[in-house]
């Protein structure tokens, strides 16, 4: 009989198969415990609102990448992390970002033991006019630390975790401003982790680096990431997704006011973003 | 709007895949033809445009890999371009199957063909029509209709079962022929592939529209 065929059709399958969605290179590591919580947060210009009712979860020991179109409010709504807004004058902040149980925009904080804890690297490296060695121990001083052997230390983990030491280990008295762009920007990220600060906060970190410096700032990022929560601000989309684990893109109206469109796991938004207006954006068809 | 030039890309892209999908499906359309008419010539020019085929599928996917290093694309642009190189891919392989029935036609020499091999006939027009559909939408990114054509694979499999059992019967009757009739198996198995590389172009087509990567249909052989 032909039915006794040994290629005759075999059971069919029932079901459709379903793959899971591949995730990126933190695959399945991805942490989704919360270190800063943002709730309804507005800010302010003197009369004019920059963000608005921004709502927004920071996981820990990831990097959430803030990106959008300029003036989308990008940078101010990192700078409520740690009320760096605070600097100026017109400045207001309305909404809730509590961390570990506390409302950072609360009046009784102390801002410098927040901003400890929440470091800050920016656009420019502004290495002090000092040595590499003055450059780091400066914040530990600041915070009490005096014992030489314990700033020698601190020194040279915080150089070794910016992987710079190797650069600057036979020239620690030098003066920093000698240094590379690159150079310089792990040395300001050193100088923010010297006092081992739970959040780290880098606005354009690598827009004055060459490609190298940019690469090398990136890997370093991937590793403080392990023990660190990071969120960074850029305008370039190749390096948020190549760095982050989360994405914010923001954007602004016709006001000119900035919201949150969308956030979600960096390898989901940018291959199948749900809101229109984030695919064009990632895609390159306006900003 | 910006990226004129990358729109620009992309259509071009589409079209040259459109180009090559007609190049297979006259390939396959011919091949069945030259069989059922015993046109030797006709199977020639299917063998000889194979390199055509092959030529212009490479094409394609450098067109695609300079497209992706130098723009960069992301989202639904992305997709686009990995589902094209997916299908342009299935294309080729579908010519092959198509060049596969060309040369078998030169195996069989001059005798006539056995009598019923109307389900092979039927294979390739099915299989012919649903690529036209496929690449349709693939153009009309129309996730429902690749769905819908994945779901006739079943028909051609059918067909390909029914044709199986006819030769086995005829090799029993006439052993003489066995080896010829081995010969219309290999093309039956021929025309079922080029039925499940459509389902696969109609998964790629999915993947694009929806961003999630589905396995429709799995193939029974």
């Amino acid at each position: 009989m032909a039915g006794d065929s040994p290629l005759r059709t075999p059971p069919k399958v029932a079901a459709p198969v379903v793959r899971p969605r591949a995730r990126g290179a933190a695959a399945g590591a991805v942490s989704t415990d919360v270190r800063i919580r943002a709730e309804h947060v507005s800010v302010s210009y003197g009369d004019r609102r920059a963000i608005e009712d921004v709502t927004i979860d920071i996981h820990d020991r990831a990097v959430t990448a803030i990106i959008g179109p300029s003036g989308c409010g990008k940078s101010t709504l990192l700078r409520a992390f740690n009320r760096m807004n605070d600097l100026i004058p017109s400045a207001r902040s309305t909404g809730r970002v509590e961390m570990d149980g506390v409302d950072v925009l609360g009046r009784n904080i102390d801002i410098v033991r927040l901003r400890r804890r929440v470091g800050m690297v920016f656009q420019k490296p502004n290495a002090f006019p000092m040595s590499i060695y003055e450059n780091i121990a400066y914040g530990p001083r600041q915070h009490g630390q005096k014992r030489r052997a314990r700033l020698d230390e601190i020194v040279e983990s915080t150089l070794r975790r910016a992987a710079l030491w190797d650069d600057v280990d036979d020239r620690l008295g030098a003066s920093a401003v000698g240094l590379s762009g690159g150079q310089q920007q792990r040395l300001c990220i050193a100088r923010a982790l010297a006092v081992e600060p739970h959040v780290l906060l880098m606005d354009e970190p690598c827009s004055a680096l060459d490609p190298i410096a940019t690469l090398k700032i990136e890997d370093l990022m991937r590793d403080l990431a392990r023990e660190l929560t990071i969120v960074i601000v850029t305008h370039n989309m190749q390096q948020a997704a190549r760095v982050s684990d989360y994405t914010a893109f923001m954007l602004a109206g016709e006001e000119r006011i900035g919201r949150l469109v969308e956030f979600g796991l960096t390898d989901v938004l940018y291959t199948t973003p749900s809101d229109a207006r984030t695919e064009e954006y990632i895609t390159g068809r306006f900003g | 709007m910006t990226r004129q030039q990358f729109d620009k890309q992309l259509r071009e892209m589409q079209d040259e895949v459109l180009i090559l999908s007609s190049m297979v499906e006259k390939a396959i359309q011919r091949s069945v033809e030259s069989l059922r008419t015993r046109d030797i010539a006709l199977s020639n020019t299917v063998i000889e445009d194979d390199l055509a085929i092959n030529k212009k599928r490479y094409e394609i996917e450098e067109k695609c890999i300079h497209t992706i290093a130098l723009q960069q694309p992301m989202a639904a642009d992305l997709r686009v371009l990995v589902a094209v190189l997916f299908i342009v891919t299935e294309l080729e392989r579908m010519a092959d199957h198509a060049e596969g029935i060309g040369r078998i036609n030169l195996m069989l020499g001059e005798e006539p063909l056995p009598a019923q091999l109307g389900q092979i006939w039927e294979m390739g027009e099915r299989a012919s029509d649903m690529l036209q559909r496929a690449i349709t939408a693939f153009i009309d990114r129309d996730a429902q209709a690749a769905r819908a054509i994945c779901d006739e694979d079943d028909v051609v499999d059918g067909l390909y079962d029914s044709a199986y059992d006819a030769l086995i019967h005829m090799m029993i009757d006439e052993p003489k022929d066995v080896q010829r009739i081995t010969y219309l198996i290999w093309t039956s198995h021929n025309l079922e592939r080029i039925a499940d590389r459509v389902t696969n172009i109609c998964e790629r087509v999915i993947f694009m529209v929806t961003g999630v990567l589905e396995e429709i249909n799995v193939s029974r052989y």
